[in-house]
């Protein structure tokens, strides 16, 4: 066949593009199970992250240390899995964990999906809230731990899809950043507040914690994400916090 | 492919002079970044900490030299009018096949590079190695040539990373089993400069964490290399 002919190009393109779609098919269909499996733990460590220092497997052991068995047992054991609504209802047609932030976050408030997390460590109990935003070059998200006063934070965790290495990218590698948040209030005087993230340093030490020096896009985009990540739980936490208070008055 | 290369082997040496100069031109003489001045895009912007550029590097060393080995055992059939295309199709099989095994093996270090992996697609290193040498060559030495341009473009990458993480976060390695705190302000640093008497003075760069500083670095490369290489000089 001429080699300059149309047909012979449109044989050859027809061809390649099936042999290599086929191709590409198959290898994905083939490690599928187990990508999905690396992605399902690879999430699961990072709500667990947001409760580094309760994981009672060890002093220093923190929720990247803990292999991927472990990771899998706590969550079976320890964590109990609730979704909400945005009227902070409990909904059960969906798995906490199987809540696709990414596409809740394009739905209007009204409508989205809340996963929460309660994990039990020595009679205390921690509830772990996702937040999803924007950060400079795409979305940033985390994980919020409040103790059972649903006031202080016990932790955070925080990840990127394509923040700058070595700036924006510091709200996951650099565990001094979500560190900060551990032991800051959300509530002032019973009115959520959040937790602001200010360029140049904290000025308050309960409701404030540093910013990143050059990421600052990166830095209000957390600042923002938490106060209406967290806002969105609010009817969720007004009730149990009523509930709670109850159950103290009783006793 | 193995036919090939018993072919191959009867004409001509696996590792003769032409083999060993094409593996060894793109180090120095004709390096991707210093010389040929490709693939400058991706230098400026991964190579704020090293890991990333090591990882980089290595699969562009991956993707460059299969898709130069692919593209060359296709060339008689390739038919001229869609040969950039064909090549994109090659290349971009290549990148997702890396994704894949990422995926499939490392997950955590797939999430870190995701946006690097899907930029080798756009290196223009590959596609010009494709088209200036694969189209015309034996596979096995186009294979060679291809490595040899990967490696070349992975030693500058890693050299650029190297100088910014140093001087502008005072550490080595970091997000790796190996990360290194050199220098800074806090105890977890091996030179403390708030206790130090030696290096009080001392303050991480910021600009050196701007890709800007990635442009002035790679100009004090090629600065340098065409200092002692006078072939390089252009004297027209």
């Amino acid at each position: 066949m001429d080699r300059n002919s149309t047909n012979y190009v449109l044989l050859f393109v027809v061809s390649m593009t099936v042999i290599v779609a086929l191709m590409l098919t198959g290898i994905r269909q083939a490690t599928k199970a187990q990508a999905e499996q690396n992605e399902d733990i690879f999430n699961k460590r990072a709500v667990l992250a947001a409760v580094n220092d309760y994981l009672g497997m060890g002093e220093g052991v923190k929720a990247d240390d803990l292999t991927d068995e472990q990771v899998l047992e706590i969550f079976e054991s320890k964590v109990e899995q609730i979704s909400l609504n945005t009227s902070g209802q409990e909904v059960d047609n969906v798995m906490a964990e199987d809540i696709d932030m990414a596409k809740e976050k394009k739905k209007p408030v009204e409508e989205r999906t809340l996963p929460l997390f309660k994990y039990e460590y020595e009679g205390n109990t921690f509830f772990i809230l996702a937040v999803r935003g924007n950060g400079l070059w795409d979305e940033i998200w985390g994980n919020i731990a409040l103790k059972s006063d649903i006031n202080t934070i016990a932790g955070a965790s925080f990840d990127h899809k394509g923040e700058t290495p070595g700036l924006g990218a510091e709200i996951k590698d650099n565990p001094t950043f979500s560190n900060n948040f551990q032991g800051k209030e959300i509530f002032r005087e019973g009115e959520f507040v959040s937790v602001k993230v200010r360029k140049g340093g904290a000025q308050d030490p309960v409701y404030e914690v540093d910013g990143i020096s050059g990421a600052t896009v990166t830095a209000d985009g957390v600042d923002k994400m938490l106060r209406e990540g967290i806002a969105l739980y609010l009817p969720y936490l007004e009730t149990i916090k009523g509930e709670n208070m109850e159950s103290m008055l009783q006793e | 492919m193995a036919e090939v290369k018993t072919v191959e082997e009867v004409k001509e040496p696996l590792f003769g002079k032409e083999e060993r100069k094409l593996l060894s031109d793109p180090l120095n003489d004709n390096n991707p970044i210093t010389v040929q001045v490709l693939g400058i895009c991706s230098a400026l912007a991964v190579t704020s900490l090293v890991y990333p550029s090591v990882v980089m590097s290595i699969a562009v060393v991956f993707v460059c030299g299969f898709s130069s080995l692919f593209t060359s055992l296709l060339r008689n059939y390739i038919p001229k009018q869609v040969r950039m295309i064909v090549q994109l199709v090659i290349i971009a099989s290549l990148v997702t096949l890396v994704e894949m095994a990422l995926k499939y093996l490392n997950y955590p270090v797939y999430k870190q590079l995701s946006v690097y992996i899907g930029l080798i697609i756009t290196n223009c290193i590959v596609m010009g190695r494709l088209e200036a040498f694969a189209m015309a060559n034996k596979p096995w030495r186009s294979f060679l040539d291809g490595l040899g341009n990967g490696v070349g473009y992975g030693v500058i990458l890693i050299a650029v990373g190297f100088v910014r993480e140093l001087f502008g976060k005072g550490s080595l390695f970091a997000g790796s089993p190996i990360e290194m705190k050199l220098i800074g302000a806090t105890s977890e640093y091996m030179i403390n400069t708030t206790q130090s008497t030696w290096f009080g003075w001392y303050a991480n760069n910021n600009l050196m964490v701007l890709p800007a500083a990635a442009m002035f670095i790679i100009g004090v490369m090629i600065w340098i290399q065409r200092s002692y290489n006078t072939k390089l000089v252009d004297i027209s």
